[in-house]
């Protein structure tokens, strides 16, 4: 005779006693808990479950029961809602354990009557799927990921270098990034900034941006910050974030950025691209050179073009801002060597990598033994206003 | 003979040239005889008094010649001296 789920189900709960919720709750208090066995597959058991509870997924039951509980020992088996704990529980009497019970409602109910519950610190199902290519990495690896979903960067500028370290830094799952940028898209910006797209030509960057990575990659919360970076919110914007990454298109801020940095003491991604020619380093506060340790002073003006003036190779920009978000990923998981301490320079044109060595330099206005770190007039600074010469260098020194 | 490599930013005043040869057997000797083929570089590199600006750092091979004996660093055979100015550019 065929029987139905609900007569297997009948058939359990008469076999299998039910235990409900507040009295595990109490038995829990009391500090004399049974052994609680969550039946649940494991995405289930990732999203939460009871504290101190054992995790066997169901078809796994009879073949793992025996190393966790004795056949004398009180367990109460649970799951979603209390349907295949029950039916788990009838395998478990055939087995010979006499003291099963089963916990009615199962870990809906646990949750919903406000009871305590653990989320393990682990990859979702789909997490483990999109990002199983790092996971596979022995320097990255499950842990890793993790750190950089709880990773915070925040990059200046959604432009040429902004746009390709956003995205890929989305794409690998870094949890929150900020964008400043007070620029919208412009047709001539396509040629290099990926994230952005001609229907969303005179968007403002940052807001284009999140629509790109929001649908690249949902675990990315994006904050955009729609304004000029100044010596009056850099602090207070660097504050919540774990590394920052330097794409600007001009020195006042390159520079307000590295006082800003060895301020709140977070490490500086940095990377600058004209035509053919591009420079990468990283910065770390007072353990490797400061930007102002590798150019103690802006260049004036007339040698300073921009990539609006000069031009700039569109693919330039991909390589080295993938540059900066491969520093930038290295810097949030603490694994291999950055480029602290050398300046990477791309000749795209010869197709050389070239490094030159970057030391500390004791006497740094900004980070050396004897300066005094505070904010300066940035814009005048680099327009050569009063300055290029010893005494506005020593000034600040 | 050395090679000195100019920067993007420079290279309007060499005609274009990125690797320029050069001889000389120190920086100073070496910068010296790139003004001579090149006379546009000299205002971009140095003040009028002599004196290197600060806002460009050279580099014989992989270093800052800063860190070594300044101009009078000596520069041998085959010696590459890079002329290295900021770059800004980045979001624009």
């Amino acid at each position: 005779m065929a029987r139905s789920y609900q007569d297997l189900l009948a058939k359990a709960r008469e076999q299998v006693p039910e235990v409900h919720v507040p009295d595990l709750a109490a038995r829990r208090e009391a500090g004399d808990p049974p052994l609680v066995i969550d039946v649940r597959e494991q995405s289930e058991w990732d999203e939460g479950h009871i504290p101190g509870a054992i995790h066997i997924p169901r078809g796994f039951l009879e073949s793992r029961i025996a190393g966790v509980a004795r056949p004398d020992q009180e367990i109460v088996l649970s799951c979603a809602s209390g349907n295949r704990s029950l039916l788990g529980g009838t395998t478990l009497r055939e087995m010979g354990y006499e003291d099963v019970s089963s916990l009615a409602g199962g870990f809906a109910r646990w949750k919903q009557s406000g009871q305590p519950y653990d989320v393990p610190h682990t990859l979702t199902q789909d997490q483990r799927s999109r990002y199983s290519r790092h996971v596979s990495i022995p320097e990255i690896g499950e842990e890793g990921q993790l750190k950089l979903l709880g990773s915070k960067a925040l990059l200046i500028g959604a432009g040429g270098l902004g746009s390709p370290a956003a995205y890929y830094l989305a794409a690998a799952g870094v949890g929150t990034l900020g964008l400043v940028d007070d620029d919208v898209v412009d047709a001539s910006n396509l040629q290099r900034q990926i994230i952005h797209t001609t229907d969303r030509v005179g968007m403002p960057k940052g807001e284009s941006a999140k629509i790109a990575i929001e649908a690249l990659n949902p675990d990315v919360q994006v904050n955009v910050h729609p304004f000029r970076v100044t010596k009056d919110n850099v602090l207070d914007l660097i504050a919540d974030y774990d590394v920052i990454i330097d794409g600007a298109d001009n020195f006042p801020t390159r520079y307000l950025l590295n006082d800003a940095a060895l301020m709140t003491r977070t490490p500086l991604v940095h990377a600058s691209i004209l035509r053919f020619e591009g420079h990468a380093s990283v910065f770390l506060p007072y353990e490797g050179p400061c930007y102002r340790c590798l150019f103690p002073e802006p260049p004036p003006p007339d040698m300073a073009p921009s990539c609006g003036e000069a031009g700039v190779l569109g693919v330039l920009c991909g390589v080295m801002g993938n540059i900066q978000a491969n520093e930038a990923i290295k810097v949030l998981l603490g694994i291999g060597d950055t480029l602290s301490g050398r300046l990477l320079i791309y000749d795209a044109l010869a197709m050389t990598f070239t490094e030159l060595k970057v030391r500390r330099d004791p006497d740094c206005p900004a980070c050396g033994r004897n300066a005094v770190l505070e904010f300066r007039d940035y814009d005048a600074w680099c327009a050569g206003v009063g300055s290029h010469g010893v005494a506005a260098a020593t000034a600040t020194a | 003979m050395s090679v000195v490599r100019i920067p993007p930013v420079l290279r309007q005043a060499t005609g274009g040239e990125r690797e320029i040869e050069v001889s000389g057997a120190t920086v100073s000797e070496v910068l010296d005889d790139l003004y001579a083929k090149h006379p546009g570089v000299r205002a971009q590199l140095q003040t009028p008094e002599g004196e290197l600006h600060r806002f460009v750092n050279v580099y014989l091979n992989d270093e800052d010649v800063r860190l070594l004996s300044w101009l009078d660093t000596e520069v041998a055979d085959g010696d590459t001296l890079l002329i290295l100015p900021a770059m800004a550019g980045g979001a624009r």
